[in-house]
């Protein structure tokens, strides 16, 4: 029994990295502009698809650079047809605007890019690793793709938590973030911080894009996936990168586990058709950790003054 | 010129408070629903009432039921999609196991429940606001989906999960073909949408407006947020419920949950932002807009002569909403209700320029 | 200047201390406010004044002390209970409803005083009319008062911000409250508007007896309207007396002039 449940709870753990990398464009936009970015999965998927659909006809490493060129491309027409034109706006109009860049980006990816499924190569060994064989019989499996994506997550977390903290633009971008108008008037370029923020964010995306598209091929599901990256960063905390990644973490495994120890309990006592309760498990468990702990783990508390 | 409202005085703050003060307007008005019961059906034909006049007022009171929620009250959802879906499961189960009722009656059970389920999950909102409140009611929208699809009992133990309804009537007088379908509809939309106007000229309207601009300063002057939040929330849901049960009922006649996932979620919001938040009006603009332009877009390639797969038309909708409503929210926040107004202020000085 | 009132306690402080973090707002601060008068508090910036005025009405819960209104003792409250107290204020940084019109604004502030439900409010006929009516004629008298007629359906969002003071203050009168509380009313207003708004709290006070605390920093105006003073330093209470009093005593001179004790 527990050999299953540890697998389950590998696996999970695993999939919360992924999770972590999609949220972690959220918070880096969140936390520099506070913007909620919507389009985070459709930016995520649009950067796969690009990858996907060079890569059939030129080296990976050669449709790696070109996409890494069209997102930051993207972060251009972004910054220059919709965000200039909101500053000052509420927060909500701009995540409005941000449902609007998604549901584009959406039929413009696939208009560009065709919607079948695709599949992206990144030449990492696809064979199954079983550890712990002595402990468990047969081993518990581990999925080398996730495992080496794991990896790179923790480094892009490592740089870019650093860049926060210690550079002067990553202060910058803190200020930014507060309020637009008080950051012009210290003479910071709006316009060219949310350009840089965006296309990090962007870069960000492609490498989610690249790990998901590796692990489930590049579908339009893909954007859904962004949708599950709301519970991390209510768990993490909206403008934390280390929360982003325990709030991944969490949620991965708590998703997973779930439905291997939860649903059959839940299909047997209400007589279910099956379960899928991961499909809101992720929803409901932030929704009871808001009104616990609404600025979520590492979050800042937002004291309102009058 | 002709919309002059010179020599219009009101003697009365009854009179200034009419829902149309200036008489021009209240003429169109009066005009336009007569045109809507009597003259539509004396030329529309089956694909008008079925494709175009009864999803738009069907869609519309859903969008007035999210635009008191969001536009008024300034509390964002996005479980449109699951509350539509509690009002035509509701409905669907009361119409199945008391089949007698009367349909008007079940219609508004379906808007009853969704207005219980409403509450429930707007509970959170005294916690929680803006973005996380909207996560909570993803929370919803996911879970209710869900609910309807795997909990056997409210879809009658179907095997393939779908529940179909038969033919509905209302005193004896069939309402099976399109146009007492759309004539149903219609009379639904306007006694929905006068009570929902009535309600945010009043006390209780001026409550969530407040909410919406400054709840700190709303407590201040004694409103108390629980109240305006979950009477937001109840009212709010009940109109989406209702509009769930009519959808299913008088659009669909048979579906499965899909029929009200997140994307229906998206199709409403999108309606009220596009419409005009915070506006009545704006609903059912928003409503026709969202319905209209993909017809639009399916009859474009043969009015063009060229060829275009589904998968392109889908794609070109979803650009054009995407781009519609970045371009809304830069010009006119406040949607195609505002550009009405505007619309109306330049015709007083029609045709004199200035 | 006006002579100290003989009215009976309104609103007793007692002993007040509030913080923030590490930030001491308010330490240990006792005062009363007499019924029918004009009080004033006043103190360099950072005094304290505003989270004073802010405890008065339940936004902030003081770490310890009590306040006694109309012969209540409370040590915490939420603003919509002293809304319902009789409390009403307006702030420094105008607290309006930016997407509502002024009309709508001033109504709003006669919530408490509505009672039809909902089934009333959506017949819109009969009971929920005629008090609706009721009420708007009551919020016109004060738009007369104020002299705000010709900007009552405009969106306050669009009004200026001596205007928007005006509408603001309306509000709070239209929830008849005993005690009004006044954050820098003056605030940002020329000569001609600081008279107009002059005229307009001693109107309110000799007319309709309304007790009134303000929070002003024009010298001028808090001795001409109130008929005692407190002077608050970095939250604590250095004097309290009439307007004359408080003028020579040797504490507020110095605070004002930035001499450390």
């Amino acid at each position: 029994m527990l050999g299953p449940v540890l697998e389950t709870l590998i696996g999970g753990l695993l999939t919360g990295v992924l999770y972590s990398l999609v949220a972690l464009g959220f918070v880096l936009i969140f936390k520099a502009s506070g913007v909620f970015n919507f389009a985070q999965g459709t930016m995520v998927l649009f950067a796969a698809l690009s990858l996907a659909r060079l890569s059939e006809f030129m080296p990976l490493f050669a449709a790696l650079a070109l996409s890494i060129a069209i997102m930051i491309a993207l972060a251009y027409a972004i910054e220059f047809l919709v965000l200039r034109h909101l500053i000052n706006q509420d927060s909500i109009i701009l995540f409005m605007a941000t449902l609007g860049i998604a549901y584009f980006l959406e039929g413009f990816g696939q208009s560009v890019w065709g919607s079948d499924i695709y599949s992206i190569n990144l030449g990492f060994p696809t064979n199954p690793i079983f550890v712990l064989e002595s402990i468990f019989p047969g081993g518990l499996l581990i999925d080398p793709t996730e495992l080496i994506a794991a990896t790179i997550c923790a480094v892009m977390v490592l740089v870019l938590a650093v860049f926060f903290q210690v550079t002067r633009v990553g202060r910058a971008l803190r200020a930014v973030a507060d309020d637009h108008q008080a950051a012009q008037s210290v003479g910071i370029p709006l316009g060219q911080i949310w350009l840089m923020v965006w296309a990090v964010a962007g870069l960000v995306a492609l490498v989610a894009g690249m790990m998901w598209g590796a692990k489930l091929g590049v579908q339009f599901s893909i954007s859904l996936v962004a949708l599950k990256a709301l519970p991390v960063l209510i768990l993490g905390g909206f403008t934390s990168i280390p929360g982003a990644i325990v709030g991944g973490l969490i949620i991965g495994a708590a998703e997973k586990l779930s439905e291997v120890l939860l649903a059959p309990i839940l299909i047997r006592t209400f007589d279910l058709a099956g379960g899928g309760i991961e499909n809101w498990f992720a929803y409901v468990l932030a929704l009871l950790f808001l009104l616990i702990r609404p600025q979520g783990l590492f979050g800042e508390r937002i004291i309102e003054r009058i | 010129m002709l919309y002059r409202e010179v020599g219009q005085f009101k003697t009365s703050y009854q009179a200034d408070e009419a829902i149309f003060p200036i008489a021009q307007d209240r003429w169109f008005v009066i005009g336009l629903v007569i045109f809507a019961f009597l003259g539509v059906p004396l030329f529309a034909g089956q694909y008008l009432y079925t494709e175009v006049l009864i999803p738009v007022l069907i869609l519309s009171i859903a969008a007035i039921g999210l635009n008191i929620l969001t536009g008024y009250c300034g509390q964002l959802s996005l479980g449109s999609g699951g509350f539509m879906a509690v009002g035509a499961y509701a409905a669907y189960n009361l119409a199945l196991r008391l089949p007698d009722t009367n349909i008007i009656l079940v219609f508004l059970f379906g808007g009853v429940m969704a207005m219980l389920v409403g509450l429930l999950f707007g509970l959170p909102s005294l916690r929680i606001k803006g973005f996380y409140l909207a996560v909570a009611t993803l929370a919803a929208q996911f879970f209710l989906e869900w609910a309807f699809a795997r909990v056997k009992w409210f879809t009658n133990y179907a095997p393939s999960g779908s529940v179909a309804v038969g033919r509905i009537d209302l005193f004896g007088i069939p309402i099976d073909t399109p146009r007492n379908t759309y004539i149903f509809v219609l009379a639904s939309a306007i006694v929905l949408a006068l009570a929902a106007k009535n309600l945010v000229r009043s006390r209780i309207g001026r409550m969530w407006m407040a909410m919406r601009d400054m709840d700190i300063a709303a407590e201040i002057i004694g409103i108390r947020p629980l109240h305006a939040k979950l009477s937001a929330f109840a009212v709010s849901s009940f109109y989406i419920g209702v509009a769930g049960a009519l959808w299913a009922f008088l659009r669909l006649g048979s579906w499965e949950p899909l029929a009200f996932d997140i994307n229906r979620s998206f199709q409403v919001l999108f309606m009220i932002i596009i419409g005009g938040l915070g506006t009545i009006m704006g609903s059912f603009l928003g409503a026709a807009f969202i319905v209209v332009i993909p017809i639009f877009f399916n009859q474009l390639p043969s009015w063009l002569g060229i060829p275009i797969s589904t998968a392109a038309i889908s794609h070109m909708e979803f650009m054009l909403f995407g781009a519609t409503i970045i371009f809304f929210l830069i010009v006119e926040p406040q949607g195609l209700a505002r550009l009405w107004a505007i619309g109306k202020e330049k015709l007083r000085l029609w045709p004199f320029p200035y | 200047m006006r002579a100290p009132t003989a009215g009976e306690v309104l609103l007793s402080v007692d002993d007040v201390s509030l913080a923030f973090g590490g930030v001491r707002a308010v330490t240990g601060v006792s005062f009363d406010i007499r019924k029918g008068e004009i009080r004033a508090i006043i103190g360099p910036n950072g005094a304290g004044k505003t989270s004073m005025l802010n405890v008065i009405n339940g936004f902030y819960q003081p770490q310890r002390g009590r306040i006694t209104f109309k012969g209540q003792t409370r040590s915490r409250m939420r603003p919509y209970e002293a809304a319902i107290g009789g409390i009403a204020r307006t702030f420094q940084n105008v607290a309006l409803f930016k997407g509502m019109t002024a009309l709508d604004n001033i109504m709003a502030g006669r919530t408490l005083k509505m009672r039809r439900g909902f089934f009333w409010q959506i017949v819109r006929m009969g009971p929920a009319l005629s008090e609706e009516m009721e009420h708007r004629l009551l919020v016109e008298e004060i738009i007369d008062f104020l002299k705000i007629q010709h900007i009552r359906k405009t969106p306050v969002g669009k009004l200026p911000y001596g205007l928007q003071k005006r509408v603001e203050l309306g509000r709070a009168l239209a929830m008849e409250p005993d005690l009004l509380l006044l954050d820098e009313p003056m605030a940002g207003m020329n000569l001609e508007e600081k008279e107009d708004m002059c005229r307009y709290i001693l109107d309110l006070n000799e007319h309709f007896g309304t007790t009134i605390a303000l929070i002003e920093h024009d010298m001028g105006v808090v001795m001409d309207l109130s008929n005692r003073v407190l002077v608050l330093d970095h939250g604590v209470k250095i004097a309290d007396g009439t307007p004359a009093q408080v003028q020579a005593d040797r504490a507020v001179v110095d605070a004002y002039l930035g001499v450390s004790h």
